[in-house]
């Protein structure tokens, strides 16, 4: 449900800090009919072209607060909101070079109610400007 | 004078639309009063961002929508997460301040009613059941597919409240625990991702059959090994068909109704709209046996499995749910 909408790759880009490129980001929404607390998200896993990103490389930003992994785990105040698009920011040297690149991408939540991880997987291509 | 059910709409039912931003909170509101219901069922986790927080402004321009689109709040539906934190459960004194919260949300939106989801337990009922009469809001455990009205579970919360006595918990029966038709547009979505067509016609002729759903999963398991055709041979199991007129062993104890449907047609032979797989004119019936005089708020859910192929239309699905229900209730 929603798998098609996970990947949105409109807000695909590379990230400069200081006028040096370190890494790219897309969009990304929750799979699901409702928003959660972030300490729901179990799991997020991104594959660029194939090759798994480190967790410990890997932000995810909502409406404009940014949070690791760990972070998310120990955050019960802040929410990633149904249908809201958060950004996915992948730290990496120099960014994607520009074009195609093929983005995997899986959210493991916690939902009480479902006797079985929520794993949900899409793929989607992105263009790198 | 007989009481008259009243019609309502779940705005669950537009979230394909509203996931996609193409209708705001107050569009649904509106398409929900303009397909003719009176009242507003909500999902709080998923049109209310910030929740649990409601601001003043905010609550000032919830109540100007009911009175400009002419609705009533009428109920919340409320989650419970119990694995917040990871590797434990929340205790039971946790999972009260989480129903506590939601029921203050429903008090200041204006909600006579919070949906309880499936999973809370009895136990947790009976310690939020006095809460609930000091607010005077009704708690409804939510009786969703797989469950029924006669399952283990649902007797296990018919105990409490006859062992309470109150007046401020029931049921919320779902339409989805009456599939007497396996959904067609989600047998068609397994079908498109690889479901065998011969096997998805035997389950679903099984199913209407009434034969057990253990006893389709089992004869599917011989005839094939892939994952896919045994998911669909599993959708027996999660789409239960239960007796409508079950309903009427519960008069008294119902407090709300789950209109679900899946995929909503426009005209059948004696020209009033139906749901494929749900029997609404049987449960309908039974419910006025009961002199049941609370809210069915339609909850569409075909959204998920027509979504690959096509722009989903849930205005429409609303519609037609509410001219069913009007013609039924008459």
């Amino acid at each position: 449900m929603f798998e098609k909408y996970m990947i949105v790759p409109e807000e695909a880009r590379n990230v400069t800090e200081n006028g040096r490129v370190t890494g790219f980001q897309f969009g990304a929404r929750l799979p699901y009919y409702r928003g959660v607390g972030l300490s729901l998200v179990e799991d997020i896993q991104v594959k660029i072209d194939g090759e798994p990103v480190a967790p410990e490389n890997l932000t995810v930003t909502v409406h404009g607060n940014t949070y690791t992994l760990e972070e998310m785990a120990r955050t019960f105040e802040d929410r990633w909101e149904m249908g809201e698009v958060a950004l996915i920011t992948i730290r990496r040297e120099g960014g994607l070079p520009p074009g195609e690149h093929t983005i995997d991408l899986l959210l493991n939540l916690r939902i009480s109610y479902l006797p079985f991880p929520a794993i949900r997987k899409a793929t989607k291509t992105i263009k790198i400007p | 004078m007989r009481p008259a059910i009243k019609r309502g709409v779940s705005l669950y039912s537009y979230q394909e639309e509203y996931f996609l931003r193409k209708m705001t909170l107050e569009d649904c509101i509106a398409a929900a009063a303009a397909a003719g219901a009176t009242g507003i069922e909500v999902v709080g986790e998923q049109m209310f961002p910030g929740f649990p927080r409601l601001s003043e402004a905010f609550l000032e321009q919830w109540f100007g929508w009911m009175e400009q689109y002419g609705v009533e709040p009428v109920a919340h539906d409320m989650m419970l997460d119990l694995e917040p934190y990871k590797g434990r459960y929340l205790t039971l004194d946790e999972q009260l301040a989480s129903v506590l919260r939601d029921l203050h949300f429903a008090r200041q939106l204006g909600c006579k009613v919070v949906r309880v989801i499936v999973n809370a337990s009895p136990e947790l009922m009976e310690r939020a059941i006095p809460y609930a009469e000091e607010m005077d809001i009704k708690l409804g455990i939510e009786v969703h597919s797989p469950w029924h009205l006669h399952s283990a579970w649902m007797t296990r919360h018919l105990e409490v409240m006859e062992k309470t006595g109150t007046k401020h918990f029931g049921f919320i029966p779902d339409g989805g625990a009456f599939t007497r038709r396996l959904p067609r547009v989600a047998v068609e979505r397994m079908i498109r991702e690889g479901a065998d067509e011969k096997i998805a016609a035997f389950v679903c002729e099984q199913h209407e059959k009434g034969v057990l759903a253990e006893y389709i999963i089992a004869e599917v398991e011989q005839m094939s090994n892939r994952p896919i055709d045994r998911a669909l041979a599993m959708m027996t199991r999660h789409n239960v068909f239960s007796n409508p007129r079950s309903i009427e062993q519960f008069e008294g104890r119902i407090v709300h109704v789950h209109g679900k449907c899946y995929e909503m047609l426009e005209d059948s032979l004696d020209g009033r709209p139906y749901e494929y797989s749900i029997p609404y004119d049987e449960i309908v019936a039974a419910l006025k046996n009961i002199g049941f005089d609370g809210y069915i708020c339609t909850e569409y859910e075909g959204n998920r499995h027509i979504q690959d192929i096509m722009e989903v239309n849930s205005v429409e699905q609303v519609r037609r749910h509410q001219r069913m229900l009007e013609q039924l209730i008459g």
